[in-house]
C-alpha cells in the first residue's frame, strides 16, 4: 500500500483509539454520577458542575483544535488528531517530532512528504517518551491516595491545608510565569523572541526582535481576566445575578482572551 | 461471598484496568502502522530520538504524577494522565468544581465532583477535536487567522487571572510567601521561561505546603 500522512487507515486507527479514550471518560463520569446519587448528593449542583466545565472547556479546546492545525502541515491530520487527543502538548508533540526527524536528517519545517518508516518513528517516539503518567498513576496511585486519607483521618485541618497548599502553589508558579519576560522593561539583552524559519528545506532558528513592553501583555491579560472576575464575584452577591456563579471562570477566560488582542496591538 | 469493594478501591481497580489497556494500545499503532505499510522502524534513528526525548519528559511525568494525583483525586488522575492538557484545563476545571460546590478535596464529596468536572471537560474536548477534524478545510482560516492568534497565545494568563482571584482570595495568609517568591523567581532568573514553568509547580507546592505548615503550627491559618 502506497503511504502518505493523510491515507484514510491512519484515521481509522487513530479513530478507534480515541472511541476507546472517549469511552473510559464516558464510563468514570457514569460511575461518579451513580455514586453521587448514593451519597445523597444535590443533583442540581451536579447538573451545575457539567455545564461549567463543559461550558469552561470550549475556548481550551479550540486552542487544541489551532494546535493540530499547526502539526498537520508535515503529519498529516490523522497523527495530531490523536496525539493531542491524549497527553500530551503542542510543545511537547513538536519536540519530539522534531527529536525523531533531526535523527533521520528530516525536519517538522521541511516540505519533503514523510515516508511509512520516517512517519512510524515520529509515532513511536511522541508515543513512548510520554508514556510516564499513564502507567505511573496506576502503579503508585493508590499509595499517594491512601497517604492524603491517613492524613485526613489523622488532622483533617491540616489535610485541608495541605490540599490548598498544593493548589495555591501550582497557582503562584504559574502567576510568575505570567511575570517571565517583564524584564524585557529594563534589560535590553531580553527584548527577543526565537523564532523557526524555514529556508532552502532546512530549519534556522533567527532572533525576532520585541518591544520593551511586550513582557507586560500578558500580565495586563492576567489583570483584565482577574478583574473581571471581581466583578463577576460581586455581581453573584445580588440573589437575581446567583447564576453567574457557573459562568464566571469561562466568561473570565474569554473576555480575558479577548483583551488579548488590543493589548497585544499596544504594547508589541 | 463477593468482595465489598469501596468506591475508591472500584476507582482504582477500573482506572488501572482502563489505563493499562490505553498504554498497551498506544503502543499499537506504530506497529500496527509499520505491518500495515510493510516497512520496519528506522530502528538507529529511534534510539537517536528516544535518547533524545524521553528520559525529559519521563523525569517530568514522574514529577507530574506525585505533584497531581493528590490535586486530581483517583478518577481525575487516571483520566487526566490519558487524556493530559493537565495543568491548562483539567485541573483548572477540577478545582473551580471544587469550589463552585464547596467541597474539600479530600472527601468523597470532593472526589467524585472532581471525576465528574474532569471527565465532563474530557468528554468535551474530544468532541470538539473531533468537529475540529471535521470541518478543518472552513476552520483554518478563521482559526489561523493573525488577528486572533494573541488571543490564544494568551490562554494561560487569561486563564490563570480568574482561577488566581477565586482562590488567592480565599487562602490569601497561605498565598503570600509562594506567590512573592514565584514573581521574584520569574521576573529575576532569566532562564525561567514557559518551558520551565511544569517545574516550578512542584517547587512551588512544595514551599506552599513548607510554608503553609509553619503557618498551621502558629495558628494563623
Amino acid at each position: 500500500m502506497e503511504f502518505q500522512v493523510n491515507h484514510p487507515i491512519l484515521f481509522i486507527i487513530a479513530g478507534i483509539l480515541i472511541a476507546v479514550v472517549l469511552a473510559q471518560s464516558v464510563f468514570f463520569l457514569v460511575k461518579a454520577l451513580k455514586r453521587s446519587r448514593q451519597l445523597g448528593m444535590d443533583q442540581k449542583k451536579i447538573r451545575k458542575t457539567i455545564k461549567t466545565a463543559a461550558i469552561f472547556t470550549i475556548a481550551p479546546a479550540v486552542a487544541i483544535v489551532i494546535s493540530i492545525i499547526t502539526l498537520s502541515k508535515k503529519l498529516g491530520l490523522a497523527l495530531p488528531w490523536l496525539r493531542l487527543s491524549v497527553v500530551g502538548s503542542l510543545s511537547y508533540e513538536t519536540v519530539a517530532a522534531n527529536n525523531a526527524l533531526s535523527a533521520m536528517g528530516q525536519s517538522l519545517g521541511s516540505d519533503i512528504p514523510l515516508t511509512a518508516q520516517q512517519f512510524v518513528n515520529v509515532l513511536a517516539v511522541m508515543t513512548i517518551s510520554i508514556m510516564m503518567g499513564i502507567w505511573l498513576v496506576p502503579v503508585i496511585g493508590k499509595k499517594l491516595q491512601g497517604g492524603m486519607s491517613k492524613l485526613s483521618n489523622r488532622d483533617a485541618k491540616w489535610a485541608d491545608t495541605f490540599s490548598n497548599a498544593l493548589f495555591i502553589g501550582m497557582i503562584a508558579a504559574f502567576l510568575g510565569f505570567v511575570f517571565c519576560d517583564v524584564s524585557r522593561l529594563w534589560d535590553p539583552s531580553t527584548r527577543f523572541v526565537t523564532q523557526t524559519v524555514v529556508e532552502n528545506g532546512v530549519d534556522v532558528e533567527t532572533k525576532v526582535p520585541v518591544s520593551a513592553t511586550s513582557g507586560l501583555i500578558p500580565v495586563c491579560v492576567m489583570g483584565v481576566s482577574a478583574l473581571i472576575m471581581v466583578i463577576c464575584g460581586l455581581l453573584m452577591r445580588k440573589p437575581k445575578l446567583k447564576w453567574l456563579s457557573e459562568y464566571a471562570l469561562p466568561i473570565s477566560l474569554v473576555l480575558g482572551m479577548a483583551s488579548a488582542i488590543p493589548i497585544s496591538l499596544w504594547l508589541s | 461471598m463477593k468482595k465489598n469493594l469501596s468506591y475508591l478501591d472500584s476507582v482504582h481497580r477500573d482506572g488501572r484496568i482502563w489505563n493499562l489497556s490505553v498504554m498497551v494500545l498506544l503502543l499499537l499503532f506504530p506497529v500496527v502502522v509499520a505491518v500495515v505499510f510493510g516497512v520496519l522502524p528506522d530502528w538507529k534513528a529511534l534510539g537517536v530520538g528516544l535518547v533524545a526525548t524521553a528520559p525529559m519528559y519521563w523525569a517530568v511525568g514522574a514529577i507530574e504524577t506525585v505533584t497531581f494525583v493528590p490535586m486530581l483525586g483517583a478518577g481525575g488522575s487516571y483520566l487526566s494522565f490519558v487524556t493530559g492538557n493537565i495543568s491548562n484545563l483539567k485541573l483548572p476545571c477540577a478545582l473551580n468544581a471544587l469550589e463552585q460546590n464547596e467541597v474539600s478535596a479530600n472527601s468523597e464529596e470532593g472526589e467524585v465532583i472532581s471525576t465528574i468536572a474532569i471527565a465532563t471537560s474530557s468528554i468535551v474536548t474530544t468532541v470538539i477535536i473531533i468537529i475540529g477534524v471535521i470541518c478543518i478545510v472552513p476552520l483554518t482560516p478563521i482559526l489561523s487567522a493573525p488577528v486572533l492568534a494573541p488571543a490564544f497565545e494568551q490562554i494561560l494568563p487569561a486563564l490563570f487571572g480568574g482561577l488566581g482571584v477565586a482562590f488567592v482570595s480565599k487562602n490569601w495568609k497561605l498565598a503570600v510567601a509562594p506567590v512573592v517568591l514565584m514573581l521574584i523567581l520569574f521576573i529575576f532568573v532569566p532562564a525561567l521561561d514557559s518551558g520551565t514553568v511544569g517545574i516550578m509547580v512542584p517547587v512551588s507546592a512544595l514551599f506552599t505546603i513548607g510554608t503553609g505548615r509553619i503557618l498551621y503550627k502558629r495558628g494563623v491559618l
